[in-house]
C-alpha cells in the first residue's frame, strides 16, 4: 500500500492527494459557508446598521435624516 | 471615505459572508453574531481609512480576523463546539447521514491548526484569491499556499485516509489509483 501511494504522489505534493477526495473537501466546505451566506442579513445587522447611520451626522451627506424617521 | 448609501448596502452585502466566515472560524453561532456586530462597529468607526476603490469585503474581513485572533487569544479553547452547537445555527437541519458526515467535517476542521483552516476558507469557501487572502492574514502569498496544501492534506488524512481502513486494503489501493486520472 505504501509503495502504491508513494507511487501516484506527485513529488513535492504531500501525501499524493487524491483529485476527488480533495473535490469531496472543497465541496463540503463550501457546503458548509453557503449554508450561512443563505441565511442573508439577520434584522439584527441590518437595525445596527440603520442606527448608526442615522445617529451619526454626517456633513457631508447634508440629508441624513431623509428616509430615517426613527421607526422605532 | 465617507459613508455613502452605497457604502452602507455594500457593507451590509458583505455580511452573509461576514457571518460564514466567523462561524467557520469559531465553529460557534452565538460568539460568531458577536463578532460580526464588532466587526461592523468597527467598520463604521474607521471608515475613513477605508481607501474607495479598494476591495471592501477584504478589508472587512481584516477586521473580523484581527477580532477574532485577539478574542481567541484571550479565551483560548473554552468548551468549544463538543455538542454540534455550529448545527444549532442552522436554518435547515441536514438529513441525518448527511448531518453525520457534516459533523465529522466540521470536527475534523476544527482540529487543524488555526493558520490553516482560516486560509483554507478564505480561498477555498469565501472564494478569495491567495493575494487578498494573504493581505486579510498579513503573511505572503507563498505562506498562504502553503498553509492550504497543508489544511487540505491534513483534513484528507482525518476524513479518508485514516477510515479507508474500514473497507479494507482494496477500497484504500483503488481509491488511491483513482485519483490519478484527476488534476
Amino acid at each position: 500500500m505504501k509503495d502504491v501511494k508513494s507511487k501516484n504522489a506527485a513529488p513535492g505534493k504531500q501525501g499524493g492527494l487524491n483529485a476527488e477526495i480533495q473535490s469531496r473537501i472543497g465541496h463540503q466546505l463550501r457546503a458548509m459557508y453557503d449554508d450561512v451566506v443563505r441565511q442573508g442579513v439577520p434584522d439584527r445587522f441590518a437595525e445596527l446598521i440603520r442606527k448608526l447611520d442615522g445617529s451619526e451626522p454626517n456633513p457631508q451627506l447634508g440629508t441624513a435624516g431623509d428616509k430615517n424617521d426613527g421607526r422605532d | 471615505m465617507p459613508l455613502t448609501d452605497s457604502l452602507r448596502d455594500d457593507i451590509l452585502a458583505s455580511v452573509p459572508s461576514l457571518r460564514a466566515f466567523a462561524i467557520s472560524l469559531s465553529g460557534n453561532g452565538d460568539r460568531a453574531d458577536d463578532l460580526v456586530q464588532e466587526t461592523l462597529l468597527r467598520a463604521l468607526a474607521n471608515i475613513d481609512s477605508f481607501q474607495p476603490g479598494s476591495n471592501l469585503p477584504a478589508w472587512l474581513f481584516t477586521i473580523l480576523r484581527n477580532l477574532f485572533r485577539s478574542d481567541y487569544r484571550k479565551r483560548r479553547r473554552e468548551v468549544e463546539d463538543a455538542d454540534g452547537s455550529y448545527a444549532k445555527t442552522l436554518k435547515t437541519q441536514p438529513a441525518q447521514s448527511a448531518h453525520l458526515e457534516f459533523e465529522e467535517f466540521r470536527a475534523a476542521l476544527d482540529k487543524l491548526p488555526q493558520d490553516q483552516r482560516e486560509a483554507l476558507i478564505l480561498v477555498g469557501a469565501s472564494g478569495f484569491s491567495y493575494e487578498d487572502a494573504a493581505a486579510i492574514c498579513g503573511c505572503a502569498v507563498g505562506t498562504i499556499k502553503s498553509r492550504v496544501n497543508r489544511a487540505r492534506s491534513k483534513l484528507s488524512a482525518l476524513l479518508y485516509v485514516d477510515g479507508a481502513e474500514d473497507f479494507g486494503p482494496d477500497e484504500t489501493v483503488r481509491a488511491v489509483i483513482g485519483g490519478s486520472g484527476g488534476y
